[in-house]
């Protein structure tokens, strides 16, 4: 199916897809943060809870595992046409001014999507299988997913490799919403430029805010005894 | 000034191609890239050797032949212009100049420099025209046109088929060509008559004549010789996305050629 459809509907579709997927991230970012709140991760358990039991975020989340695949898929397909309309490389590597990020997007993507499995299995399969503590706000039973967090993000190990998957995630980024409006065929001389700096405060901002979170924790934060 | 080129050299279409290693010297600062090629040339033609074949045609930067990728970029190291306006005093005494032919599966060499773009050809062929009744002469003026419509299609109008855009490009997209076509057609009444079919049809016989897909990296304005910018390329997007969305049922003109 990914083939038959045209150079164009495929990036139109891709586009689709990864401004869905930076939609997504905001809302995850937001969520997460709330995991620093000095509260015993009242606040943050409460938030999760809901995540993981309102209805119409468990139906979204078809349309987000969706959104990733499609993404990827299409992604995939069209890199491997764009390596086929090139069998023989250049002596000397093309030198043209541009966004350096854009150049890489399928090895931040790859990269991107490798330590995402690493992550779900971190946090999302832990919580879906059950495999974890409980807590007990006035009564009601909580997982205790903020003791999660802060037992990972306690381990160098894994804070550095979350830092580094957030930079690749950033440099992703700052080719991603400038270009997913480019191919959705807005471009216009007087909001483009503007349209450039959004891209970056986007990438800034998801990158900060998520990485601002096992930073925090490694640094300031003790285990719950 | 003295120089060191490294040409690619392939007798023809079927065999491997290799680089050799010139040297030449007292070339003037005030000649051009092309005139400098004739100069190797008639130096190999007085030892008994093959010249370098190259095509070339207008050498005043209108006709697009002038196909060279000379260090990592189309047209050489200067800004909007052609390898035939290439002056070489943009070069110092004593580089190394690597000169190699368009890369591109769409494009196959010919012979040492020269590719063939009859993929070019059969886009325009498949929707690049306004069809016109013949008659009388229509009154110029008899249909109004706004002037910013008038200027960017005659920016999009400049495009001269080079491949430049093909050449810069790391995914050897013809999107940037495609876009300036469609859009000094799509900008003008003549042309909007044609409009979806045309979008549609062109976007289909690029697919099929493999080039690669745009992945909105921007080396194709920069290296383009007549300046042609990415907006083109975002009207071909909205041209083709209105096209498709908005056709009749059963009225579709099938688009995609699959890999
Ligand atoms: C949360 C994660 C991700 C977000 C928010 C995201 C977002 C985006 C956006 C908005 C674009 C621009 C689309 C366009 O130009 O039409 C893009 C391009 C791209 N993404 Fe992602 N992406 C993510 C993950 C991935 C993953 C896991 C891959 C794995 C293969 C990937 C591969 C690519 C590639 C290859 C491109 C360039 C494709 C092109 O321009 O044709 N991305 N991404
Ligand atoms: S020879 Fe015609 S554009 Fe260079």
């Amino acid at each position: 199916m990914a083939l038959k459809y045209s150079s164009i509907t495929k990036k139109v579709i891709m586009s689709l897809a990864g401004l869905f997927l930076i939609a997504f991230l905001f809302v995850h970012m937001t969520v997460n943060l709330l995991v620093l709140i000095n509260d015993n991760g009242e606040t943050f358990n409460k938030a999760a809870h809901f995540m993981v039991s309102n209805p119409i975020i468990q139906f979204m989340q078809i349309f987000l595992f969706g959104g990733f695949i499609i993404h990827i898929i299409m992604g995939i397909v069209l890199q491997i046409q764009n390596w086929k309309a090139r069998p023989k490389r250049y002596k000397v590597a093309p030198y043209s001014e541009m966004s350096p990020f854009s150049k890489f997007m399928i090895h931040t993507g790859m990269l991107i999507f490798l330590v995402l499995i690493y992550h779900l299995y971190n946090f999302f399969f832990q919580a879906k299988t059950g495999n974890i503590e409980h807590v007990v706000y006035n009564g009601t039973e909580y997982e205790d997913m903020a003791k999660l967090v802060l037992v990972k993000f306690r381990q160098l190990p894994h804070t550095i490799i979350y830092i580094i998957w957030l930079l690749l995630l950033g440099f992703h980024l700052d080719h991603a919403f400038h270009s997913g409006l480019q191919s959705l065929g807005f471009n216009h001389n007087k909001y483009t430029p503007t349209v450039f700096i959004i891209s970056r405060i986007i990438a800034i901002v998801l990158t900060v805010g998520f990485i601002t979170i096992p930073v925090v924790i490694y640094f300031y934060r003790q285990l719950p005894v | 000034m003295d120089l060191t080129l490294k040409i690619w050299r392939q007798p023809n279409a079927s065999s491997k191609g290799k680089f050799v290693t010139y040297k030449i010297k007292d070339i003037s600062p005030g000649s051009s890239f092309l005139e400098m090629m004739d100069e190797l040339n008639e130096s190999l033609v007085t030892k008994g050797d093959e010249p370098v074949a190259f095509d070339h045609d207008c050498r005043e930067g209108i006709c697009g032949t002038c196909s060279m990728f000379i260090n990592g970029r189309p047209h050489g190291p200067d800004t909007g212009v052609t390898t035939c306006q290439l002056h070489m005093r943009k070069f110092k005494d004593g580089d190394t100049i690597v000169i190699e032919p368009w890369r591109a599966r769409a494009f196959p060499v010919l012979k040492d420099l020269i590719v063939d773009r009859t993929a070019f050809d059969k886009i325009v062929q498949a929707g690049g025209y306004v069809s016109v009744n013949t008659g009388g002469v229509p009154d110029g003026n008899a249909i109004p046109i706004p002037k910013v419509d008038a200027e960017l299609a005659m920016d999009a109008a400049a495009c001269i088929s080079c491949g430049a855009c093909v050449a810069a490009c790391k995914n050897a997209s013809a999107m940037l060509f495609v876009g300036a076509f469609v859009s000094k057609f799509a900008l003008l009444p003549q042309g909007r008559i044609e409009a979806h079919e045309r979008v549609q049809k062109m976007v289909a016989e690029m697919d099929r004549q493999g080039f690669g897909n745009c992945t909105n990296t921007g080396a194709c304005e920069a290296e383009c010789p007549k300046l042609i910018t990415l907006e083109n390329i975002a009207r071909l997007n909205r041209e083709f996305l209105a096209a498709k969305l908005g056709a009749r049922k059963g009225e579709n003109v099938r688009g995609g050629g699959g890999i």
